[in-house]
This record gives C-alpha cells, structure tokens and sequence, in this order.
C-alpha cells in the first residue's frame, strides 16, 4: 500500500494548482457573481490539456490515471466549484462513456476534438419525473428502420447549450423497464434540439444547467452507444466515475475554505491578539483539516480502484457521501471563524458555502449513496 | 602581492550618449576621490574613460567632476553604443593602462558592457554595488582591495565580494547610490587619446530603429518629492495623486500595486524597480516589504501612514503613522492647501 | 534550428524572509522556482517552435542534481530536452568561472540561438549572459522584450531600454537574454508532456567527467571573485511612530513639511 503520489501526479498536481491559483481565483468571484460561464478558465484548461486527462493519447488524451484527473478537479475546486463542475461533467460523465462504450468509428470521430478541448461534451439522464429514480426515464427513441427518433426533456444538464456533444439516455423499450433505456450521442445544432430554461442556482452559479428539449430529433443508428437496452448500465458505471469527481470536487471546495480560513485567523486581531492564538480557533481548524484529509483519501482510493479496473461502485459512493458531507461542515465551520466577513461576498468563503451543498445532491444525492452502501451491506 | 605591482588608479567608466554624460559616471567618480582619499600612501589617481565619437571636449567636464586624467577614445566606431566595439576598444585599454580597479554604472549599457570585458581579461566583476570600502589591513601592505557590497535575494541579504588574486577588480554600480561632488569648474587634469586596433568594423548587431517609449515620460528617479502608493491604497489612488500634485511630487509605488494592475513597471519603487533618493518619501499604504525598502530607504526623509502598528514601514520611517490611509488622504490634502496658504 | 535556453533554479524571493533575531536569512521551507527571466526566454523559444515545429529546444542549467526537475518542467512545458551540468567540481563558481562551463557545454550540444534571462532573482548579477556569449565568441543582445522575425541566419528582435526600445538584427549564432516583463508570459506545463515524461528520460547529465575542464578554470578555484561576508540589513532607528486621529495625523505631517520648508507658499 503506498500513500504518495507518483513523481507524474505530484507534477500534474503542480500544473493543476499553478492554473487554479493563477489563473482560475482570479475570476472565481465574478463568475458567480455575474453567473457566467467561465469561457476563460475553459481555455486555460485546454492550454494544459487538462480536458482528456485519463484518455488514451491516440484519442488525444494525456493517457494519465483517473487519479491525476481526480487532483485537477480537486485543485480546480479549490478556487472555483463552478469551474470543477464544468471539467468534472465534461470529463468524466460526458467523455468517459464514449471512450469506454463507443465503437471504434465513434471514438474516432468525437474523442479527439472532446479530449483535446475542442469541444465540450455533458451528459443527459435526469428527467423531471426521473432523479434518484433513473429508471423513470420518459423521453422515448423509437427506431424507425434508419434514425432514431428522440423525444422528451431534459433538466439539470451541466454544461448544457455550452456543450457541442451529449451523452443522452432514452427509453427504447418502455416495456422493459431499466433494460429498455438506451444511450445516443447527440451533438448540439441537430434539428429539434433545443435548450431551456437557465436554472438560478445557490451554488455554482457559473455552471450552465439548463433544460435539453428533443422534439422529433434524428438520431443517426451509428450514434446508439453500446447495444440498445444496455444504457441504465452505461449510465450506472458513468456515475460511479463521476462520483469521484464529485467526491474530489468537494474535497477541493473544503480545502480551500480552510485556506483562506487560516490566512484570515492569522491576521485578524482580536482582544490584542491574531484569533490564530485562541484554542477554539486552533481545535475548530484541526478538526475541519482532519475530516477533510480523512476524505481525500477515501476519495483518492476510489480513484485508484477505478484505475485499476477494480469494483469501485462501493468505495465511490462512500467517496461522495463523507466528502460532501465534510464539505458542507467545514465551509460552515470557516464562515464562523471568519465572522461577519465570512458572511459577506467580500469572502470566498460565503460563495465555497453556496457552492458545496449542490456535492451533496447532483450525481447521486447522500440519500442514493447511503442506498448504494447499505445495499451492498445487506445483500 | 607583487604581481600587481603594474596595477595601478581607480577607472571609471564614463558612460554618454550624444554627448550627455550620464550622471551616475560623476557619482562615481566622486565616490572614487574618497576611496583613493583614504589611501594617500598610494598615490592613486580617479582615472576617467569616455568612449565616443567627437566627445574630445567633454574631457574637462569630467575632470571638473573630480577626474585626475580622461583618457578619451573618440573614433566613428563608437558613435552608438555597441558591445562590440565598446567592448573590443575597452578591453585593449585596460590591457594597456592595467588599472587597479574599474568601475561602471550599473546602467543597462554598464551590465550589458562591463560582463563582456571581464570575461574577455578573465576579470573578477561584481554587480549592481551600492557601496565601495577600501580594505585598509590589505592597504597598509600595499594593496588597494576594494570591499565591494551588494544586494542579494531581492534586497533580503548583503554580500561583501572581493578579487583577491585578478586585475582590474570590476565593478558595476547601481546609479542615485553615491552623492555628486561639486564641480569644481577651475580643476585641471590630463588629457590623454586611445587609439584602438580594430580587428574587424564589421557590426554584427545592426539597430534597424529606435522608438521613443511613449510611457516612460516621468522618471521617478528623478523626482524630489515622491509619494509611495502601496497596495493599501489602491482603493484610493486617485488620493494619492492629489497628495502629489499638492506637493509638487511624483506619484510611485510598490511591487504590489504594478502587479495588481493598477500602475505601470517604471512608477516601481524597489529592488525590482527602481532606486529613488527623493528628499521626501511618504509612503501611503506601503507595508515595507524589504524589497520594497531597499529601492527607497536613503531618502532623506520617509514619512509612513499604515493602517498596521507592526507595518515594516515604520522601522525605517522617521515619522510614522499608524491610520487608514482612505481616511486620512483626503484630510491631508487640506492640510497641505492650509499649510500653503497660512 | 537549435535554441538552448539557459535556466537557473533560485529560491523564490517573494518568500524570503530575516529572522529578526539571528539577522540571518530564513531559507527553510522557501519553495525552488525557475529563474523568471529565464521563463520569458523558454516561452520566446516556445513560441518559435509553435510557428517552426522542426525547431528543437533545449533547456540547460549548472546546479545540483535537483535541479533536474526544474528542467523537466521545462520539458513539460514543449522543450525537447534537457542538460543538466552537475559536478561538485562545479560548485562555488562565480559568474566568470559558471559562463566557461556553460559555454563549454552549449559548444557540446550544438545551438544556433542561445536564450538566457537578463538576471537571476537571487544572485542579481545579469553577467552569466553576456559573458557566456563572450566565452562563446558570439554577439550578444541584451534585455529583449520581443522577437519580431527569425530568419536562417539572422533574427531581428526588439530590445527594451530605459528610455528607448531598439529594433536590432543580430546574425546567428548569438544569444539573447530576455526580460520576465517582456511580452512572453510563460505558458503552463502540460498534461501530455507530463506523462512523455515518464516514458522516457529526457534529461542528459554532464559532469566535469564528461565537459574535462581544467580543474583551476571551474567552480571555486575559477572564480576571481570571493564572498568576503554577508550581512542582512540593520534597521534604523530613527523612526518615531504615532498613534493619531486622522484629522491629526494630516496636521501634522503638513506642519512638518512646511517646517522641513517642502511645503512652500
């Protein structure tokens, strides 16, 4: 068992702070005040080739592990949860599944614009009577002898109308159930395809989440990804990925509360002294600082499962759960220490606050999580 | 130490530019007359070495500064600067006239000259110096080692370099350091030409154009009175001006505040930036980072307002004052307005 | 074309700090980082690589063996390879002795550009360019803020002066040395280039086994100049510090400047 990044993560995880801090801080504030998609961060990323991390290169992929793609989220993060989301649900939920599911031609003709950043992709499964209950899935392909034929709405898509490519779940088979759900690409300019509504979020008001409606759109056959029936299990292993990333984005949001917790107690007197010299201040930052290295690794293991090619949906779920729990605690925990600054939008801090309870709803609430491990306790 | 006994004199590159000499040639000079003040034994002498071309007549000028003897090499050659010329000519005096020590302005000619020639004679060089002693154990045996002290790590540690066993001892030497003597326009001197043997007048750099900086329209550098803006008041810069502009200051400021976007490099007071020795430096917001400090520190007065009592700024202030710079700008500017008009 | 691009691993000087008791320098925990000068040439080269692929980059530096990281990230950043020059042999040289080695080494590996920073953050000289360019016989242009056309032979690049900038052409082979407030912001590494990284070592080490340099020309023995001591600044203790009203406050530094007869009517 060996605890320390290799020499390769520990540069990668270099490059990924240098761009956060660098780059990606400095505009973190007003891409949540403005609720803009962060365009620029995007292109810095795609600069260091951040965007196809764990993809083979002949893909146009750095062909590093899912561990150093895990680090970039939680760097990212730590400055910018909006920027994280946008990086995790292109990565990991809307490139993955190609890579891992797609024909040969298929990789070939979307992988290497998707890697490289050319283009973004998102992921579509959530309906609006279809949440924790995947299953419930109410937009329909029907196969007519050459095209499939999409119908039905989307809500709560990441990345969405700022994305080219689309990994997109649709029942093709009403009859049966979770087996009669397929997955498509479905690339953004195909007539019938439209966007809705921009979400107001409380959180990561940079991320574009939007509604995606299908109105008779044509599906070319070769676009079907895996075998039809198969997409329930295509989205399943999608998210037991994703849930790292989001276990390490939210691993990053508490991170980086802390540091500007411990910036800020050292400088700010009171009673004659920096509040860093009062015990309450000293314990509260130790607890916080603990629980959330008692994650990362939790987070980091399930990285490394996956890497590995080991059963991970446990280990991912368990990820989630104590990382966005420990994120929401401890950005609570900072704003205290902060006071009334931390109150303020003067402070990261109020904006980390915002931004970590959504880890602990999308991709799988603590709820879905919970069900997930005791499932496989009570088998 | 008899192998220098040919080594002799203090050599101070006169740096000019059509004609204008620089001033920090005279500061140098200057500071040369003190060091070989401290050595009478010796006899030395402030040597003065102008290269150029039709710069005969500015030999006097420079001995009305403070030289013993200019030794001028005036040829169509060294009209503009070049290194290569510059350098091909002042490596075959030194070789001919072998001085004990030479020094240069640290200027961006000085530092782009001076490390070509030390490395052509295999001279020991030290660079961007603020302070020349003589050794004086080493003088009463009859050696002029000069005890060369610069700053290191941004301004954060001092090192005292000596050339023990090369010569000419080369030095570069940050200008505003040392004071201007007087002139003393009744000084006589000698007056001595060299020509050098040129083994090419091929150029191998040839300056296509020279464009005017448009931005570099204030120097600092040269301002009496300045007013230091520091990252603390850059909610209030326009303040600041004011202070300025009453006083009949320069405005300028710390590293922080370029970096932050807010002013342009050449305002930058510091180890980065640049030396400034205004009679009065007040330091708005400015917390006294050392390398901040080591850009300003010889002004003949520093007055600080810093809304931290522990600010560094204030250990090298004359009169500090702990307060909220956004507050009490406004008010100083009143002041000032009243204090003109009593 | 060959570039080399001279780089130096210095401690970052933002971080330094004095211990006020000791008046020594704290170095404990101040992170390495690439000289920055010497980042702004890397990213000149970089960018003639972007326009001109067939262009080959190599990063170089004299230090201790860890700096080999320091030129991996170079690599990680687009340059090919790297040399690290390491040998006990050359330690303590000065900016006379470190230009013979470096020259030497620059003269093994073959250039047609050499590519320096104007100066180091710590050691703050700007000597080790011009007088590496002297070793190497070649012309040199110092404080270059941008390259504006490289041909076979000759490269014209703008130089940035006090006052002045100079549109100057210089005939290959040279060296240039370039300023961190130049127009050349240092790209990111990246991640492909990380991961290359592993597949092969990119970086060549040469010793003093390998350059056999006169043992008096190198390191200590080679240096003309010596560090006699090294102090950190006193502090003055001139200052008086007061603790006013604002309305005070701007009294009185006004009455003191109009006594100091800097405020005139």
């Amino acid at each position: 068992m060996d605890f320390n990044l290799t020499e390769q993560q520990k540069m990668m995880q270099k490059l990924f702070r240098e761009v956060a801090q660098n780059e990606v801080k400095d505009n973190a504030a007003d891409v949540d005040e403005q609720e803009r998609f962060p365009k620029e961060n995007v292109e810095v990323m795609r600069q260091a080739k951040m965007l196809g991390i764990p993809f083979p290169r002949e893909y146009g992929g750095a062909g590093a592990d899912y561990l150093s793609y895990i680090l970039a989220v939680e760097e990212i993060s730590k400055v910018c949860a909006t920027t994280g989301t946008v990086l995790s649900a292109h990565t990991s939920l809307g490139t993955w599944p190609i890579a891992k599911f797609g024909t040969p031609e298929q990789k070939e003709k979307y992988l290497p614009d998707l890697t490289t950043g050319k283009k973004i992709a998102a992921f579509g499964l959530t309906e609006p009577n279809a949440g924790t209950d995947a299953a419930g899935q109410q937009t329909t392909a029907v196969f007519d002898g050459e095209n499939y034929i999409l119908n039905g709405t989307k809500i709560f898509i990441t990345n969405a109308g700022e994305a080219d490519v689309y990994i997109i779940f649709a029942m093709t088979d009403k009859s049966k159930g979770n087996h009669g759900i397929s997955a498509f690409i479905v690339e953004k300019g195909w007539e019938g395809f439209t966007f809705g509504l921009h979400e107001k979020k409380l959180g990561i008001r940079g991320s574009a989440t939007r509604e995606l409606i299908f109105n008779n759109v044509k599906i070319p056959k070769e676009n079907l990804l895996g075998q039809e029936g198969k997409g329930f299990k295509i989205a399943m292993m999608t998210l037991d990925g994703g849930r790292i990333g989001i276990a390490a984005q939210a691993v990053g949001i508490a991170q980086g509360a802390i540091d500007e917790a411990v910036v800020y107690v050292k400088q700010r007197k009171q009673f004659g002294r920096p509040i860093a010299r009062f015990q309450n201040t000293q314990f509260q930052l130790a607890t916080m600082q603990t629980k959330v290295d008692a994650a990362r690794l939790m987070v980091y293991r399930a990285a490394m499962a996956k890497e590995n090619g080991e059963s991970h949906t446990v280990l991912a779920a368990e990820a989630k759960l104590i990382a966005s729990e420990t994120a929401m605690e401890v950005t609570t925990k900072a704003i205290q220490l902060l006071g009334g600054y931390g109150y303020t939008r003067d402070m990261p801090v109020e904006r980390m606050f915002r931004d970590a309870k959504i880890t602990e709803i999308y991709e799988g609430t603590s709820e879905v999580q919970r069900m997930v491990i005791s499932g496989s306790m009570l088998r | 130490m008899a192998k220098f006994e040919e080594y002799k004199d203090i050599y101070v590159f006169v740096e000019q530019e059509n004609g204008n000499i620089a001033e920090v040639g005279y500061e140098l000079i200057s500071e040369a007359r003190k060091l070989v003040a401290t050595i009478p034994a010796m006899g030395y002498k402030v040597v003065g070495v102008l290269l150029g071309n039709g710069i005969k007549d500015k030999a006097q000028e420079v001995i009305a500064h403070g030289a013993d003897k200019v030794i001028v090499v005036d040829d169509e050659l060294l009209k503009d600067y070049s290194t290569q010329f510059y350098a091909d000519a002042l490596t075959q005096l030194i070789n001919k006239y072998k001085p004990d020590s030479f020094l240069t302005g640290a200027t961006p000619l000085g530092r782009d000259l001076a490390p070509r020639v030390a490395a052509r004679i295999n001279a020991g060089l030290t660079a961007d110096a603020t302070k020349i002693e003589v050794d004086q154990e080493e003088a009463a045996n009859g050696v002029a080692l000069l005890d060369v002290t610069r700053p290191t790590f941004g301004g954060n540690l001092f090192g005292t370099i000596v050339c023990k066993n090369t010569r000419p001892q080369m030095a570069t030497i940050r200008p505003k350091v040392f004071e201007l003597a007087p002139v003393d326009e009744s000084r006589t001197g000698e007056v001595e030409e060299f020509k050098p043997t040129w083994t090419t007048t091929e150029p191998e750099v040839f300056v296509e154009k020279v464009i005017e900086k448009v931005k570099g329209d204030v120097d600092i550098t040269k301002a009496d009175i300045l007013v230091g803006a520091g990252r603390g008041a850059e909610g209030c810069l326009d303040l600041v001006q004011q202070v300025a502009d009453e006083l009949g200051g320069v405005v300028c400021c710390s590293r922080a505040v370029v970096e932050d976007g807010y002013m342009d490099k050449d305002r930058q007071v510091g180890q980065t930036g640049k030396t400034v020795r205004p009679s009065l430096y007040l330091a708005c917001g400015i917390s006294g980072a050392v390398q901040h400090c080591a850009g300003m520190d010889k002004s003949d007065m520093i007055i600080s307002i810093n809304r931290d009592p522990q600010a560094e700024i204030f250990s090298i202030s004359n009169m500090g004052f702990v307060g909220d710079v956004n507050k009490v700008l406004p008010l100083l500017v009143e002041s000032i307005k009243a204090a003109k008009s009593e | 074309m060959k570039i080399i691009v001279l780089e130096k691993q210095v401690p970052d000087s933002t971080e330094i700090s004095v211990d006020k008791k000791t008046g020594t320098l704290i170095r404990e925990g101040v992170p390495s980082i690439t000289n920055p000068d010497d980042m702004a040439g890397l990213e000149a080269a970089l960018q003639i690589k972007d326009k001109n692929p067939d262009t080959e980059i190599t990063v170089m530096t004299m230090g201790i063996p860890k700096a080999k990281g320091m030129l991996e990230e170079g690599i990680a950043r687009g340059a090919d390879k790297g040399v690290l020059i390491t040998d006990r042999a050359f330690a303590g040289a000065d900016t006379c002795a470190t230009s013979r080695t470096l020259a030497d080494a620059i003269n093994k590996v073959g250039y047609d550009i050499v590519f320096a920073g104007r100066q180091a953050i710590d050691g703050d000289t700007a000597q080790v360019g011009p007088q590496t360019a002297e070793r190497l016989g070649v012309p040199q242009v110092t404080y270059v803020d941008e390259i504006l056309d490289v041909k076979e032979d000759q490269i014209t690049v703008k130089k940035s002066l006090e006052d002045v900038e100079q549109v100057v052409t210089v005939k290959l082979p040279c060296l240039l040395t370039f300023l961190s407030d130049s127009v050349y912001k240092p790209r990111y590494m990246n991640c492909n280039d990380i991961v290359d990284l592993q597949k092969e070592d990119k970086v060549q080490v040469l010793t003093n086994g390998d350059l056999n340099m006169d043992p008096s020309l190198i390191g200590l023995a080679g240096s003309p100049t010596s560090v006699k001591r090294t102090f950190t600044k006193d502090v003055s203790d001139k200052t008086e510090t007061f603790t006013l009203s604002e309305q005070e406050t701007a009294d009185m530094i006004a009455k003191t400047l109009k006594e100091k007869q800097i405020i005139t009517k």
